[in-house]
């Protein structure tokens, strides 16, 4: 076919050669136009985000227990500790550890520790009053928790998160 | 034979046949139909640039708590009631209103159900525990109402159901679920028959007339009639069945103008490829 | 009929992959050098609208899958969950949905040209029918499909359509409760047409690759309906030219497929499948999406059941006899006057089987279903006899001399009467590509 054509002019190549690069260019931004909702169709949806908190009646956990909770689909461990164990943990702030934290930095009432039941190694689920402090020792991989749930022995690399809570009453707590 | 000539053609042809058999049919549709066909309405919301109007979509969620929601389920979340592009209720409104809500929840720690105030994540609560419940107690069970304008269409027969496609003066018409509840609610005609509606298939219609005149307040000035209850609640539930409407008709208009220049550049191209051969 | 690839690989990366999996030389030989006859008109573009159909439906369908449950209790309220709640779940809904419809749209416009230029006779049969088979693979999907949703009328048209089968003499009841999985449409059949719906677009997908592996070995038929004979006057190479005009017309589709998703995305569904289903209340009329309306007329049109359903099959099925039923050498309609009537004629037929069979089982519709049924099949019965009445029209010799006539540059070719069968395909290209 090309060796029919007469040789275009350089005005005529430049003209074609911009009709190509445009047509490319506005191809290109439609194909990645449609990648967004593709891409954005996997985040949580309306009703995932609108579940983000949940009320809790702690009125009725006695001192030494921990209840775990559902929040966002994950564990979350409200502990009503003990004065021992409040003596423990603030005891240990000066001890060294892998995260370093003091136990105040942790609690709003000291009497209630409240953290995400989800060990920052892996996932797994932590046992509660286990382990050489008492606080939890997760079976997977054997890291141990003490009661301000800080990480003082074993593989995982931070202390379990803490939620944003708030204290709606003496006895009822939001998270999230 | 060209493109042109067979798309004319096949057009043309369409056309007939589509002709002939509405003249055949005509005669067997009078008696089919013997209730009149709604009349359309004019709607903020039609047309491809139309929105909801957030006052008239509060106006009919009053309408729909205060009278429609006795019977009918409405199945859609509370917070969506704050959502953009829907009533726009401020979000301390719409936890207000939530919190006016009884829900069951449970089972507790105890393994009991407990009531608690609703939270804007939750749906709204139907009025009987399940269909059943709501045909003992009147007569028929309601439908639920959250697609309730997408589920009510009316006969539009040829050839006026291809224009309602195309996007002609008088065409893109999809608003015939909010024009049927809209002559619905008018239709209560009979003073001595509650149950008689004109545009009801058969007449015979379980739900009694249920609004009239000066029935809801209304704060904002509007006239609290009957028409315009009937508007405001046909539009609210309009919502609630295409809560993404206006995204959608924003949207689309981007992509079909983007398709636009898209197919122009494509043309220009294609002919300059094939520029110097016969074809 | 590959355009022997001129296909030379530069980089060493490619050279040694070439030499292990020879993938990008037979890429290039099927979609870049390929020769393309220079006559297709936009009809032709259909192909490539198709393929870009099936692999929308697939991304779309993937992604509803990833958030719809397959549930007799929760597959409605998951698929209004999909439209309210998950992120632009609405257009990948409407796209979906929608998409079928032109799916099928796109997919009669392809057979109806097929049909008028003679696409389906020797050396292309085996192509013909893979096509008759996909088409059948579409309508069990679409149909699948479109009882997902869990309404009214997926739910009573599933009953209805899987009763056609207890017609069937004998094991009729048996071979319904086996569809059904029960003695009645319910989660288990729900459960089968879940895994069956996302199970046979992938099974499309590989009978389209024989489709278009059919279609490289004989070449493309073309409006004047002649085969290539050289190679460098007929065609032109698949890239740019046809994949040019291919992306226009799917552009141009494109339009159309988006003004319904946009601005009429419930027009071609029906209002009562926004009705969640309810096996003790029948909706008054119960009618299928558009795209099966001609077939539904047929089935209703027979009084007898079991007729009715055979008849129904058998519309469908006769189309893939249609190389043997017609007979003429002359391939296009467009060098067959009575043919190109009868085709006219039988797409009115068609259109008006659709529009009986969107319409109450009531007179008039059932007489004029029955006629146009006797139509239908008419234009199969008729056209083995066609060639002894019919005067065809000087056929041009070669693709070439069709443009040329086409553009008046040369005089149309002397009125000869077309007595052998127009030439066999060629087994191999004589010219590479330059």
């Amino acid at each position: 076919m090309s060796t029919a054509t007469p040789t275009p002019s350089t005005d005529e190549t430049s003209r074609r050669d911009f009709l190509y690069v445009a047509t490319g260019s506005v191809a290109a931004v439609g194909a990645v136009s449609v990648a967004w909702p593709l891409i954005s169709q996997m985040n949580p949806d309306a009703s995932t985000l609108a579940m983000a908190s949940s009320e809790i009646d702690i009125g009725a956990i006695p001192a030494g227990q921990i209840v775990t909770v559902k929040w966002r689909g994950k564990p979350v461990f409200i502990r009503h500790r003990t004065a021992d164990e409040i003596k423990a943990a603030q005891d240990g702030d000066n001890a060294s550890m892998p995260d370093p934290a003091t136990d105040k930095s942790r609690v709003q009432k000291p009497e209630w520790l409240i953290v995400i039941g989800v060990c920052t190694h892996l996932g797994c689920i932590p046992l509660g009053n286990q382990g050489e402090y008492n606080g939890w020792f997760c079976p997977c991989h054997g890291s141990v928790y003490d009661t301000s749930g800080r990480i003082r022995k074993g593989p995982a690399p931070r202390n379990l998160d803490v939620p944003p809570y708030a204290f709606l009453t003496d006895t009822k707590v939001k998270i999230g | 034979m060209t493109f042109k000539e067979t798309l004319t053609k096949t057009l043309g042809l369409a056309v007939a046949v589509a002709g002939l058999t509405a003249v055949a049919s005509s005669a067997a549709r009078a008696d089919e139909h013997e209730q009149p066909t709604p009349t359309r309405q004019e709607w903020t919301f039609a047309g491809p640039f139309g929105t909801f109007d957030r006052a008239q979509l509060q106006r009919g969620f009053k309408v729909y708590k205060e009278v429609c929601s006795n019977c009918h389920e409405l199945h859609i979340p509370i917070r969506t009631l704050g959502q953009t592009g829907g009533p726009e209720l401020p979000e301390d409104q719409v936890k207000a209103l939530a919190a006016s809500f009884t829900i069951k929840d449970g089972p507790n720690g105890s393994g009991d159900m407990f009531d608690r105030p609703g939270r804007p994540s939750d749906y709204f609560p139907a009025p009987f525990p399940n269909p059943e419940a709501a045909a003992t107690a009147l007569g028929a069970a309601p439908p639920d109402m959250s697609l309730l304008a997408k589920s009510r269409k009316y006969e539009r027969g040829f050839p006026k159901f291809i224009f309602d496609a195309l996007p002609v003066p008088g065409g893109m018409y999809q608003e015939l679920g909010p024009d049927y509840i809209y002559a619905i609610l008018h239709g209560y005609e009979k003073d001595e028959d509650p149950n008689w509606n004109a545009y009801f298939p058969g007449h015979k219609i379980a739900m009694g007339k249920p609004l009239v005149d000066g029935q809801v307040e209304y704060t904002d000035g509007t006239p609290a009639t009957l028409d315009q209850y009937a508007k405001d609640v046909a539009s609210f539930l309009y919502w609630a069945a295409e809560p993404s409407l206006e995204q959608r008709k924003r949207i689309g208009f981007r992509v079909l103008a983007f398709l636009f220049i898209l197919a122009g550049l494509m043309y220009f191209t294609k002919k300059k490829i094939w520029s110097n051969v016969a074809h | 009929m590959h355009g022997l690839s001129t296909f030379e690989p530069k980089n060493g990366f490619v050279k040694w992959l070439e030499a292990r999996l020879p993938i990008l030389s037979f890429a290039h030989g099927s979609f870049v050098a390929y020769p393309t006859p220079k006559n297709l008109n936009y009809w032709w573009t259909f192909g490539a609208i198709l393929s870009f159909m099936l692999i929308a439906q697939i991304i779309t369908g993937v992604v509803l899958t990833m958030h719809y449950t397959p549930e007799a209790t929760l597959a409605f309220s998951s698929v209004e969950k999909i439209m309210r709640d998950v992120n632009w779940g609405w257009l990948f809904r409407y796209a979906h949905a929608n998409g079928a419809s032109m799916f099928f749209l796109a997919v009669y416009i392809h057979m109806f040209r097929g049909l008028y230029y003679g696409s389906y006779k020797n050396p292309r049969e085996v192509l013909w029918i893979l096509g008759v088979i996909i088409f059948l693979l579409m309508m069990a999907t679409g149909f699948m499909g479109y009882v997902l949703v869990w309404g009214q009328m997926s739910f009573w048209g599933a009953t209805v359509i899987t009763n056609l089968f207890s017609a069937i003499p004998i094991f009729g009841n048996e071979i319904t409760t086996w569809l059904w999985g029960g003695y009645s449409v319910d989660n288990p059949t729900l459960n089968r047409f879940f895994a069956l719906h996302y199970l046979l677009p992938f099974v499309i997908f590989a009978v389209v690759g024989l489709h278009v592996w059919a279609l490289h070995v004989t070449g493309q038929n073309n409006p004047d309906g002649v085969e290539i004979k050289d190679v460098e006057k007929d065609c032109v190479p698949f890239t740019p030219h046809a994949t040019m005009k291919d992306g226009l017309g799917v552009v141009v589709f494109l339009l159309l497929y988006c003004w319904f998703i946009f601005y009429v995305p419930n027009y071609l569904g029906d209002a009562d499948n926004y009705i969640p289903a309810n096996p003790l209340k029948t909706p008054p009329h119960i009618v299928p999406e558009w795209y099966f309306l001609p077939f539904y007329a047929i089935l209703r049109a027979i009084p007898d059941k079991l007729a009715g359903v055979i008849a129904m099959f058998a519309a469908i099925a006769v189309l893939a006899f249609l190389p043997w039923l017609d007979k003429s050498p002359v391939r296009s309609a467009k060098y067959r006057p009575m043919y190109k009537a009868l085709f006219w004629a039988f797409v009115v037929v068609s259109i008006g089987l659709g529009y009986c069979g969107a319409m109450p089982a009531a007179e008039p519709y059932v007489t004029v279903s029955r006629v146009l049924s006797l139509l239908y099949f008419g234009f199969f019965a008729i056209l083995p006899f066609l060639p002894r009445w019919e005067k065809t029209l000087p056929v041009p010799a070669t693709i070439a001399e069709a443009v040329l006539a086409k553009s008046g540059k040369v005089e149309p070719p002397k009125p000869e009467p077309v007595k052998a069968a127009p030439a066999k395909a060629p087994t191999k290209s004589t010219r590479l590509w330059k």
